[in-house]
């Protein structure tokens, strides 16, 4: 089976994706989509941006055999790409340092970053002290309160940490916010955009500098495993981390891609970000530039929603994912609250890993999987980002819970 | 007047526009968004606008995500979904509006995704129902909206396009040929919300617009004052203002009217 390449040139995957967005940007964003499918082929700043992956980022990152998680499980082989061990604690560095890169071939000096879990913002923070440009983050005040050291981090990085208090308070009002940011300053910033979302470029350009992550795990398992994986998990957000490590693998028949959406407090309470499980609430819409499953309302209006893990909290999915669901090409699932917190355990006392709580949720697919398949079977994880930012949120959780 | 036929959808708008021309001043085009402070209040704004002249009343429709708003705006609107304003309010507003007698044209104003809740078949045909002369969509650029055009064009209603101070001349051209009625010119790069001055670009965006198209240009986002719309109505065929005007709501119904009828006469 051979994918169709995508997106087309005007930036749609299938039905999904396209440009809404206020005229004033449009122009950014053709200069944007020329310039970076120039420097796509560019052999000086690939080179670059490689060097800057071994160097800076640590790149490649490893994979680990999850040896005592798997045998624990009872059924198959499990591996982990560790995005955990990137610089600066995620996956979210490999598009940070990309696009940063790219603001200074445009002649840019400032960068505008949204963040949700602060992963992204951390990135950002570090990239643009790495590279020298001036970097706001917008966060919204929620997600400030519960990642709080990486609000921190990103003020020692010396960007400015805007909160954010309109809305809900997450990331889709962080959004709105750099988008007003850049609209007023569209000459001379550059968005950060930090998740396969948003309008045309920004789906497929994240993806592109986000595949690192999958490019790599298709070399790395052949080694290791001797064949390539069954099936692949990784969480889904905005869809970053997942569309990173699904699209070089997309042509492989053979490989199942699994994405895990944030199931909150289940499906039925209404209190999640499952945008694929809830056909009550959720629907084709528009957020954010994108044509994609949104969770609004039946007037339209964009819902509120919850997951116990910042960086999946988001009412919309990036259009690839949807395209890709379309398309029968990947299948996606959820997982609770509940149950990433007992995967987040899991993993810490038997792999002695602290996975970021975004990831969990990937490795909380694992353990309904993994018993149902063969010893043969291989599955290999994202394990985008540590935990280390999501102590304090864990500890609250399982204290509210006897624990 | 109230046994005269009226005009409705475009040809309203191009009256409207042809009007003001032979008076030999620019359109005055208030925006107030339904549902701020409180629906009833919403309209009677709506109302005192009709009343102290305005040629064109741009009716909002509150959005949760509103990312094109500044402040003023954005807290007018989320205070609107408060008091459980939805789309459907809006366009049956806008007929209450006409049972008043209020024969202004009203254009429609909101971002795409409650439009498309609503439907844009439904949007259109309840468009003439209710007295809705066009649509302005703010996150729908003039290449995305295939679909609503189509519609807007077979109805015979208005469809207004932005143009940025960054718009290249391919995008202005594009605006040009799909808009219908009149063009916003977005006075500066930002969200909606007054500004202290008026920058001097603007003079040369107008001229860009001019050598592509004869459509009117209506500036907003920025204009405050009087003053400042005297200013314009000498440079332009329209002068946009919602924030001020909001502000000026969230005092009194009098506050909003006096200086509706201050910046009307200022032109």
């Amino acid at each position: 089976m051979t994918m169709p390449t995508v997106p087309d040139a005007r930036g749609y995957f299938g039905p999904f994706g396209g440009r809404f967005v206020p005229e004033t940007v449009i122009p950014a964003l053709e200069e944007l989509t020329a310039k970076y499918l120039e420097l796509k082929d560019d052999p000086d700043f690939q080179n670059e941006l490689y060097n800057l992956q071994r160097t800076y980022i640590g790149r490649p990152t490893p994979v680990t055999f999850a040896a005592r998680l798997s045998e624990y499980l009872g059924g198959a082989k499990i591996y982990l790409k560790r995005e955990d061990l990137a610089h600066s604690g995620a996956h979210k560095i490999n598009n940070a340092l990309g696009q940063a890169l790219l603001t200074k071939r445009m002649g840019k000096k400032r960068i505008i970053a949204e963040t949700g879990a602060g992963q992204h913002g951390v990135a950002s923070a570090t990239a643009a002290a790495l590279l020298g440009l001036e970097c706001v983050v917008y966060m919204g005040s929620v997600d400030m309160e519960r990642q709080k050291p990486n609000v921190f981090r990103m003020k020692l990085l010396g960007a400015q940490v805007c909160p954010v208090e309109s809305g809900s308070k997450t990331l889709k009002d962080a959004i709105n916010e750099a988008i007003r940011d850049w609209v007023t300053n569209v000459r001379g910033s550059h968005y950060l955009l930090g998740s396969a979302l948003g309008p045309h470029p920004y789906p497929m350009m994240v993806r592109d500098f986000q595949s690192v992550i999958g490019i790599e795990a298709r070399e790395q398992i052949q080694q290791m495993a001797g064949t390539l994986p069954d099936f692949i998990v990784a969480c889904v957000g905005g869809g970053s981390n997942s569309i990173g490590i699904f699209y070089p693998f997309r042509d492989d028949a053979n490989v199942e891609l699994i994405g895990v959406e944030a199931g909150g407090r289940g499906i039925e309470s209404g209190e999640h970000a499952a945008r694929f499980a809830d056909e009550k609430i959720s629907r084709l819409g528009m957020l954010h530039g994108t044509k994609s499953y949104v969770m609004q309302t039946e007037d339209g209006q964009i819902m509120e929603t919850h997951s116990i893990s910042a960086g999946l909290d988001y009412p919309s999915i990036g259009p690839e994912h949807a395209f890709l669901r379309h398309q029968e090409r990947a299948e996606y699932t959820y997982a609770t609250d509940e149950e990433a917190l007992e995967a987040f355990q899991l993993l810490c006392k038997l792999e002695g890993i602290i996975p970021a709580l975004e990831s969990s949720h990937a490795v909380a697919e694992v353990i309904k999987l993994a018993p149902k398949l063969s010893k043969d079977a291989v599955v290999l994880v994202n394990l985008s980002g540590r935990g280390d930012k999501d102590l304090d949120t864990v500890i609250n959780a399982l204290s509210e819970r006897g624990k | 007047m109230a046994t005269t036929i009226q005009t409705h959808g475009l040809a309203a708008i191009e009256k409207a526009f042809a009007q003001a021309k032979a008076e030999k001043r620019a359109t005055f085009i208030p925006y107030f968004p339904i549902g701020y402070p409180d629906y009833a209040t919403s309209l009677d704004v709506i109302t005192a606008f009709a009343e102290v002249g305005a040629d064109i009343i741009e009716v909002g429709v509150p959005f949760s995500d509103p990312l094109a708003d500044g402040p003023a705006i954005q807290a007018a609107t989320q205070i609107a979904l408060k008091n459980g304003t939805t789309p459907q309010h809006c366009v049956k507003a806008i007929g209450e509006l006409r049972q008043r007698g209020i024969h202004t044209p009203m254009v429609l104003m909101g971002y795409v995704n409650p439009f498309m809740a609503y439907g844009y078949e439904k949007l259109t045909a309840d468009a003439k129902k209710y007295g809705i002369d066009g649509f302005i969509v703010p996150d729908l650029p003039a290449d995305e909206a295939d679909d609503l055009q189509k519609l807007v064009d077979a109805h015979k209603l208005g469809l207004v396009y932005f143009v940025a101070p960054t718009s290249s001349p391919s995008r202005i051209r594009l605006a040009a040929q799909k808009s219908r009625g009149y063009i916003y010119l977005v006075s500066i790069t930002g969200t909606t919300g007054a500004k202290e001055a008026l920058p001097e670009e603007l003079t040369q965006n107008v001229a860009a617009i001019r050598t592509v198209t004869q459509h009117p240009i209506a500036v907003g986002f920025g204009v405050n004052t009087p003053d400042q719309a005297k200013q314009l109505g000498q440079l332009v065929d329209g002068v946009i203002v919602g924030t001020a005007l909001v502000k000026a709501a969230g005092k009194s119904v009098d506050e909003a009217r006096n200086l509706a009828a201050a910046l009307r006469n200022a032109l």
